[in-house]
């Protein structure tokens, strides 16, 4: 008899959530039936609130379950899910059906997710059974020149925040004088509500070792770094595996992929400083030293790491890239609205009772998202804020769930798509102490560089705190508003120029949370 | 096969969940330096070995660091103090990281972290007298769709409940009883 076989992810999340005393279950199950059993260690689909999902393979095609509990395995097993060719679904509650005619995985549009969850994340084979590394093969053909093209023409824009043109950021490379540059990949995902670098780095790390790759053929560098931060150790584990494994099937070193052509790939751990996202403090530290932020010009792209022209581009930047080598810069570019061009990775987290990864053209509202995607808040009561974009993201108020999502419309009222990170509150949530912690985590987080982000959110802490306790209350909301303007201001980068677009945005929309 | 050997590093990484750490030297330190001293961008890497292996950073690795990296004691120790990571004095059994950030807020991560300081007794940054567990704030472990989070050593746990918290303390510090 055919062993029976079974799919339960091996990401962050389904570990947090027990997946592997799921295993130990099963496995236990299974060895007092009899029964073989072959589990494969996928990635996850990205549907967390169903983690950990178990699938078997059937005829019919994968079918899942979940969220399944390790109390859950023995009612799944008594209802035949070790037993080869009983049908499914079982007769069980946590039947999900046929795991790709799920609604939430069928209505995405995804192109750089296109193979997480369903495939084992450290084999190649599965790998290159799903286009992995064709965009590659194909770049190696091409001149630096036309793939820099490519990239220009998918109109792809940094996913990291800052939304730069990615083939832009190339062409400067590419056009510095030819000797040693590198490809730095910012993996230092740390805006709370998003998980998407981490879910491409467990899932799927041949998409991201490949897109680097090809940054190195466009632009003549032979050595990456990754920069991934210490809160993430599964994703560090199974990278570093995942790195060897390349290196040993040829696909990085001396000759990538019997071509003759080189680039050295290095995973290196950050130290859990918020800052270190920004890129020039990236490279600081990367470098041995504080990450402390630079002052730019000089651009990365002419002087990054060690002082060399330097690609720096967030993770889901460069997992974007084999897609658009592959089926091409047009086909990406079809996707979107207005000069907001391909997918993008929204994360949908906090209060919320479907949360997961949602890839889509840009261009949904967070009303749609919220609803249909995320089926309202995991508490059951209304939904009163929501903070996009990261912890210096805006929280926006209801009046704002309309906007489609794109960089555009978002700065049109203030608000940043940033990392695509969506973090519901209901209407339990007290926005006053939201905006004293947007100061708060700055006075953790600010490098020290500059005045206006290291004093001033060391004072804009203490002036929400009196009129929290309704000293003064005009006055020191006046000077809070100053505050605020002094940071954005006079910041030399985004964590002090935008630490107070969450404070703006609740005064001026939950100014009834800052009364005493 | 593939998944097997997943399975088993999975398992390892949970093994690990427990710290378990050297007794450092000076010549244990200096074989970590050495280890990795002629990489570029050396410092990173180096701490991260000496913190991995000893649970912290002796204050007697900073003259060695400085002394093989050719910098200033004053650069290392300005390097070790800036990162939220690294440590310089030692960790309780098992150092506990609570996620502070929005996301877990918005699932009830402030009364979460009111009862984690209250029944361990300690705030942040301190280790229970028992010498058992350290607490550390933690700005996301990117388990956002299943807050609130905390992480144990190498271990994230996902929708924390103080009932399931008591339990998990439960367990780790009755585990460590019986190693003893």
């Amino acid at each position: 008899m055919m062993a029976v076989k079974l799919y339960v992810p091996c990401d962050t999340t389904a570990l947090a959530m027990g997946a592997d005393q799921v295993v130990a279950a099963l496995s236990s199950e299974a060895a007092g039936l009899g029964t073989e059993l072959e589990i494969v260690r996928n990635g996850s689909r990205g549907l967390f609130w169903l983690e950990p999902l178990v699938e078997i393979d059937t005829a019919d095609g994968r079918m899942a379950y979940g969220p399944v509990e390790p109390e859950d395995v023995r009612s799944l097993v008594e209802a035949g899910l070790l037993e080869g060719g009983h049908p499914h679904p079982l007769a069980h509650p946590l039947a999900q059906g046929l795991t790709d005619a799920i609604p939430y995985l069928q209505k995405q549009q995804r192109l750089t997710f296109s193979r997480i969850g369903i495939t084992d994340p450290l084999s190649l084979d599965d790998y290159q059974a799903h286009r992995g590394f064709r965009g590659l093969k194909k770049a190696l053909a091409l001149a630096p020149q036309a793939i820099v093209n490519e990239v220009k023409g998918s109109g792809l824009r940094g996913r990291g925040g800052a939304a730069f043109p990615t083939g832009i950021k190339w062409q400067t490379v590419l056009d510095e004088p030819q000797g040693q540059k590198y490809i730095v990949c910012n993996a230092d995902e740390g805006d709370s509500g998003t998980f998407a670098d981490r879910l491409v780095m467990e899932c799927d790390p041949y998409m991201l070792i490949e897109g680097m790759t090809i940054a190195g053929l466009a632009v003549g560098a032979s050595q990456g770094y990754v920069y991934l931060r210490s809160e993430y150790p599964v994703a560090h584990r199974l990278f570093k595996l995942a790195l060897e494994r390349a290196y040993a099937a040829g696909f990085l070193g001396a000759n990538v992929a019997r071509s003759g052509r080189h680039f050295d790939l290095e995973v290196r751990l950050a130290a859990g400083a918020y800052i270190c996202g920004e890129e020039t403090s990236l490279l600081d530290s990367l470098e041995g030293k504080r990450g402390m932020v630079r002052a730019k010009p000089p651009l990365p792209a002419i002087q990054g790491l060690f002082g060399k022209p330097t690609v720096v581009n967030n993770v889901l930047s460069l997992a974007a890239i084999p897609f658009i080598l592959d089926q091409g810069g047009a086909a990406y570019a079809e996707y979107g609205m207005g000069r907001s061009r391909g997918t993008l990775a929204l994360q949908l987290a906090g209060n919320v009772r479907r949360g997961g990864l949602i890839e889509l053209a840009f261009g949904i509202t967070l009303n749609e998202l919220m609803e249909s995607f995320g089926g309202g808040t995991f508490s059951g009561r209304p939904v009163r804020a929501v903070q996009v974009g990261g912890p210096l993201g805006a929280y926006l108020p209801a009046s704002q769930w309309d906007t489609p999502i794109d960089y555009e419309a978002y700065a049109a009222f203030g608000g940043v798509v940033g990392h695509g990170g969506v973090v519901m509150f209901d209407d339990t949530v007290d926005m006053g102490e939201q905006a004293r912690f947007a100061m708060e985590f700055c006075t953790v987080e600010s490098c020290g560089k500059c005045t206006p982000c290291r004093i001033g959110a060391v004072r804009g802490v203490e002036v929400i705190d009196r009129i929290r306790a309704g000293e003064n209350r005009e006055a020191n909301l006046e000077l809070l508003t100053e505050l605020c303007e002094t940071m954005v201001d006079g910041s030399l980068c985004a964590m002090g120029g935008m630490t107070p677009f969450p404070v703006q945005s609740v005064m001026k929309h939950f100014p009834e949370d800052l009364q005493a | 096969m593939v998944m097997h050997m997943l399975q088993q590093n999975t398992q390892s990484g949970r093994a690990s969940g427990k710290a378990c750490f050297d007794e450092w030297t000076p010549a244990s330190i200096q074989l970590e330096v050495d280890a990795l001293k002629h990489i570029p961008g050396a410092m990173l890497p180096i701490l991260h070995a000496i913190q991995d292996r000893f649970g912290y950073i002796p204050d007697a690795a900073v003259p060695i660091i400085a002394e093989a990296l050719r910098q200033t004691r004053a650069e290392v120790h300005g390097v070790i103090t800036f990162y939220h990571h690294f440590r310089s004095h030692p960790v309780g059994s098992n150092v506990l990281h609570v996620c502070r950030a929005e996301a877990c807020q918005a699932m009830g991560g402030r009364q979460l972290e009111s009862h984690i300081k209250a029944s361990l007794g300690v705030d942040y940054h301190q280790t229970s007298r028992d010498n058992e567990l350290t607490l550390e704030p933690v700005y996301c472990l990117g388990n956002c769709a299943c807050a609130p989070s905390i992480r144990v050593g190498d271990d994230i746990h996902g929708r924390m409940t103080p009932a399931k918290f008591d339990r998990l303390v439960d367990r780790l510090t009755t585990s460590t009883l019986e190693l003893k």
